[in-house]
């Protein structure tokens, strides 16, 4: 079953450091495997834990946050508040039975091409060997989802 | 005591035997209780690491294993450079390279064993300084080696591949314990350069030049002794002192001795109980001292 | 809102999408996607007649919305927003499919590679159905500029903004301006005096009436934004009154502490209170407080009794001040690899072991052997010229050890060394090298002209230097003869790697800059935007992007300043209406938000009961808007909504 599963992996990369790094791994044209899917968004901080929930609901088989290096955050701190509410995430991902291996923060600046397409291929490969992502038996429904969430709000 | 697992190496129960007396005899003095894995095998040097570079992970990697087994959470501790130098390498790529452990996981499963990749590989100069600690050292010392000029070989292995240890080029370790003795420890340019390893039973000629380079700075430099952590480094600057001096026309006559011997000098021990008689070149007034 | 009508363009960029993505196959997919009225592929779509594809079908099929599936939206994002202006249509009802940079170029199969490009493009249709019309804002800019960093890239940034009649400040963390340029002897390939042409340039920067040296200052805080920096600057105490000095040098004869001067490599010895070079600007001493003995004992005071205008004082105490400027510059330099970190090289073991640095003082006329190459011996100058001199290029340099990256300049400074010897001393000198890099005008017959010197040119890395019965001995495998070799020499010269500048990381983090991996501040594009930096009005010229000769720095200080002409001279600048807004009426007013922005754009509103946005210190990052509660915070052109969207195609496809 594991031979031909080509796991989707959803990607929230920040404009600034992490986006600007993945297009450096194009433009150097180093090759990762095509199962991630890369949405931008301006800050690692804009991550609602709603966005990630979505992802697994909707098919995704992982999913990947990354941002600036602690330190180098185009907004200054948005960084530090996405580690902060990393750990409330990993708590609610846990809860709904989302192994350990499918979702992972990182932190890889605009110079990091090659971090980025190893960052990729590790991940893949982690998500290939725990096989396609099924909500748990019972898991609530949407609805049930948002409200866990909480419309987006972590209280950071 | 402070518990450690203690990997003597080929050489410890063979040329280097004194080395192995004199730690076996200085370590409880300091308050180290080095425990020998039992059934411990060859690094996996030298040739091997040429010829048969994964199988010599795999050696190193079944000691580790057995270090892991024994628990305690203990370091290995470990005498020779070459076998901390090996071991540690081992260990990186057991760490770095998947295909590695993979290959690694498969050879020790065969034999019931697992590697988990936790114990820490230490070498005995790293627990002296920083376990024991130079204080406590210095307060320990019953016999001051004042007047004592001692050149401190290190070798090329102690620092390399890098580690948060040592500087590959320059060394210090050795230089503060052997003033923590009391000794004088002379500026020694060549502490890093190689001794000629195993060229000296392929390719005399290249290693005499080696050993020469090494010995006579520290001659030049008026040191009494040289002093080694690595039982390859002590083999080939006191087995082959007469013959360099043949080839070369040199009239070097330097002793070649263990840090653990001179330690154990400055502990109290006697020269004869730390091996010191077993030299090619005579310590002659530096064990009575 | 009216019927959406989205057009999908496929870009092929020549072959660099269509040779693995099948864009037709890609462009077949889009059409089908609700709401898609046209579908095309192109072959350029940045190109003219592409653009005007997207501008006929806004015209003429009423299209409303628009995604382009072609490169990063780094790259042309801005290109396409104003297409759609032209064209009538709000720039924000656009989307990018990265199908170039994200897709094509990291894929290896081309059957995933479409599969990912189609993946990405409904995304973007999806996305874009929701996007709303955005208004630019524009905003006052300042029309003063600040430089950071007095060497000859920063001195010719000021000096250009200051002469088209722009007030500049220049801050400067040394005692002097004149950077690492005041410290070389003659210039390559030229030979011309460095001083000669330096001095002048950092004599106009100090009285021009336009510019504004801060010496001895720091720069602590950057606030603001594009055409609105709020800039905190330190002015370290000198101890001496730069009003009342008159830079007679009275008080540096009468000190009585030496110190190893900097300046000098440590080569000679300048006082507690000093000037750093006697060509400094401005030319007012300063008291190093760590070496002075009346600071550190409380006695002396010598230089305070002998003063005759009375300008030193003990009492002084750093001051802070605040500039308002529109733009900054940074040309804050370099340092050199310091070779103690490697002592196989021999520097610091052997005293006639000199970094190239060092040499430059020994050369120059006002070092301190007064231009003579001397050995030394037991710390002092001998009278001794040495016979034979060894130069080392790439010491540090293109070494996976230290830094893997070739610093430019050194085999050229390395050349003139090496020339400078060999006129001075008659001394038979071997270049040991890798490579000669002697890229540039006139550098290369430079090359030919010192071989023909009869220069010995060893190829082969200078391995280590030793010495044996007082001789040095310079290790090396000449890979010519495919010999090793071992050089006895009287003298060596290390040719170090330009380094990031000490402090670089800090300069970076106040002012928002990235680095690239070597350390080194990184360009908005290493092609096109080579002064530019991720954070808009904010310029690097010089060293701090990378190694550069003292051309291209010079060039690159003009640049600058012609980037930050362009700002002022417009006046006003357009900035991303990007940012967070909230709805009061479904705001709590739990302040959860407040704390979160850097900014500090949220403030809560008592009589409303509510948070709002500071929509001029916004900056966008939507930070707030994820901690949100009630979901009142939302992001301009990155809502939850537009989000979502895409998340739902991406993971389902």
């Amino acid at each position: 079953m594991t031979e031909s599963f080509e796991p989707r992996i959803v990607g929230f990369l920040c404009n600034w450091c992490s986006y600007a790094g993945a297009d450096l791994a194009g433009v150097s044209r180093l090759k990762y495997p095509a199962n991630l899917r890369i949405i931008r968004v301006m800050c690692s901080g804009r991550v609602e834990p709603s966005f990630i929930l979505k992802a697994f609901r909707d098919g995704a088989d992982g999913v990947l946050v990354a941002g600036c290096h602690p330190g180098d955050c185009h907004y200054m701190e948005g960084n530090y508040k996405t580690m902060r509410r990393w750990v409330m995430i990993e708590g609610i991902l846990e809860d709904f039975g989302v192994e350990k291996g499918r979702f992972r923060l990182a932190w890889v600046s605009a110079s990091e091409g090659d971090r980025f397409a190893a960052l990729v291929r590790e991940m893949v490969e982690d998500v290939r060997r725990l096989g396609p992502f099924r909500l748990p038996e019972g898991t609530p429904d949407q609805a049930t989802l948002a409200v866990a969430a909480g419309g987006g709000g972590s209280g950071a | 005591m402070r518990r450690y697992w203690y990997y003597p190496g080929c050489s410890g129960h063979a040329s280097a035997r004194d080395y192995q007396r004199s730690v076996a005899l200085i370590s409880p003095a300091l308050g180290l209780d080095l425990v020998e894995v039992e059934d411990w095998n060859c690094c996996g040097t030298t040739a091997m690491t040429s010829v048969e570079p994964r199988l010599s992970v795999v050696l190193s990697a079944r000691n580790l294993a057995l270090a892991e087994e024994a628990g305690g959470r203990a370091d290995l501790v470990v005498t020779c450079n070459s076998c901390y130098a090996i071991l540690r390498r081992a260990q990186e790529q057991y760490a770095r390279r998947r295909e590695v452990r993979a290959e690694v996981d498969e050879a020790l499963a065969g034999i019931g064993r697992r590697y988990s990749g936790t114990v820490r590989v230490r070498h005995l100069l790293e627990v002296l300084v920083r376990d024991v600690g130079l204080d406590a050292l210095r307060e320990r010392v019953r016999r001051p080696l004042s007047g004592l000029r001692l050149a401190p070989y290190y070798g090329c292995l102690l620092g390399r591949p890098r580690n948060d240890f040592e500087d590959p080029e320059e060394p210090l370790s050795m230089d503060r314990l052997l003033e923590a003795t009391g000794a004088t420890v002379v500026r020694f340019d060549r502490k890093s350069k190689c001794c000629g390893g195993a060229l000296i039973t392929t390719h005399e000629e290249a290693a005499l030049e080696l050993v020469r380079e090494v010995l006579s700075e520290a001659a030049a430099r008026e040191a009494r002794a040289v002093v080694t952590a690595c039982p390859m480094c002590q083999f080939n600057l006191d087995a082959y002192q007469a013959k360099v001096n043949a080839a070369f026309g040199t009239r070097l006559r330097l002793p070649v001795l263990y840090f653990s011997q001179v330690l154990g000098l400055s502990l109290g021990f006697g020269a004869s109980e730390l091996g010191l008689g077993q030299r090619f070149v005579p310590v002659g007034g530096v064990g009575k001292l | 809102m009216s019927e959406v009508r989205i057009a999908v363009y496929v870009c092929h960029c020549g072959t660099n999408i269509a040779d693995k993505v099948d864009v037709a196959g890609v462009r077949e997919f889009a059409r089908r996607l609700p709401g898609v009225e046209v579908a095309r592929d192109y072959q350029y779509m940045c190109a003219d007649p592409g653009q005007e594809l997207l501008r006929s079908d806004i015209r003429e099929r009423g299209i409303n919305r628009v995604v382009v599936a072609s490169c990063s939206p780094r790259m042309h994002e801005a290109t396409f927003r104003q297409v759609l202006e032209s064209a009538g249509l709000n720039g924000y009802l656009f989307e990018m499919a990265n199908i170039r940079e994200h897709c094509s170029w990291v894929t290896e199969e081309s059957e995933l590679a479409t599969h990912k490009a189609r993946a990405l493009v409904a995304a973007a249709v999806k996305r874009v159905r929701f996007h709303a019309p955005l208004e630019e804002r524009y905003v006052e800019v300042n029309q003063k500029a600040l430089v950071v960093g007095g060497g000859i890239a920063g001195i010719e940034a000021a000096l250009k903004i200051a002469r088209a009649g722009k007030k500049v400040w220049l801050v400067e963390r040394g005692p002097s301006i004149g950077g690492k340029m005041a410290g070389l002897d003659k210039t390559f390939p030229t030979l011309d005096c460095s001083a000669c042409i330096l001095t002048p340039k950092m004599v106009e920067a100090a009285q021009h009436p336009k510019i504004t040296l801060l010496s001895y200052s720091e720069v602590e805080g950057v606030d603001g934004y594009v055409g609105n920096f709020q800039v905190t600057v330190r002015r370290k105490a000198r101890y001496v009154r730069e009003e009342d000095c008159t830079g007679c040098g009275t008080c540096y004869q009468k000190c009585p502490k030496k110190v190893p001067s900097e300046f000098d490599g440590g080569l000679s010895h300048r006082k507690a209170i000093y000037v750093p070079f006697p060509q400094a600007v401005p030319n007012v001493p300063v008291i190093d407080r760590s070496n002075c003995i009346r600071f550190q004992t409380g006695r002396c005071g010598a230089c305070e009794k002998f003063c005759p205008r009375d300008a030193v004082d003990f009492e002084q105490e750093d001051e802070f001040l605040t500039l308002e400027v529109g733009a900054v510059i940074v040309a804050t330099g370099y340092e050199t690899f310091q070779p103690q970190e490697a002592p196989q090289w021999g520097w610091g073991r052997y005293e006639n072991v000199l970094t190239a640095r060092q040499l430059e003082r020994l050369v120059n006329a006002s070092g301190p052997t007064g231009g003579k190459v001397l050995l030394r011996r037991d710390g002092e100058f001998t009278d001794e010229v040495p016979k034979s001199v060894a130069v080392l290029h790439c010491i540090g340099s293109r070494d996976e050890n230290y830094y893997p990256y070739c610093s430019r300049l050194c085999c050229m400074a390395s050349l003139k060394l090496a020339h400078l010897i060999r006129e001075k001393t008659g001394a038979q000198v071997y270049s040991f090298y890798i490579d000669i890099r002697s890229a540039g005008k006139g550098y290369e017959e430079f090359y030919t002209r010192v071989q023909a010197e009869g220069i010995q040119f060893i190829r082969g890395k200078g391995a280590e230097v030793l010495e044996r019965d007082g001789q040095l001995y310079v290790h090396a495998e000449d890979t010519l003869l495919g010999a090793y070799r071992e050089v006895p020499v009287d003298m060596v010269v290390l040719s170090t790697a330009v380094t990031p500048a000490p402090g670089a990381e800090r300069v970076a983090q106040i002012f928002g800059i990235q680095r690239g991996q070597d350390g080194f501040f990184l360009e908005s594009h290493p092609k096109l935007e080579p002064l530019k930096t991720a954070t808009e009005g904010i310029y690097i010229v010089g060293c701090c992007q990378g190694p550069k000769d003292i051309p291209d720095s010079v060039a690159q200080g003009a640049g600058g300043a012609a980037e930050v002409l362009s700002l002022l001279t417009a006046g006003r600048v357009q900035i991303s209406p990007v940012v967070a807004e909230i709805d009061a009426e479904a705001c709590s007013g739990c302040k959860v938000c407040v704390p979160l922005c850097p900014y500090s754009a949220i403030k809560y509103d008592e009589e409303r009961g509510a948070c709002g946005v500071n929509e001029a210190l916004c900056k966008g990052c939507g930070t707030c808007v994820a901690s949100c509660p009630s979901g009142a915070l939302s992001c301009r052109h990155f809502t939850d909504e537009q989000i979502y969207a895409q998340i739902e195609e991406v993971s389902s496809l």
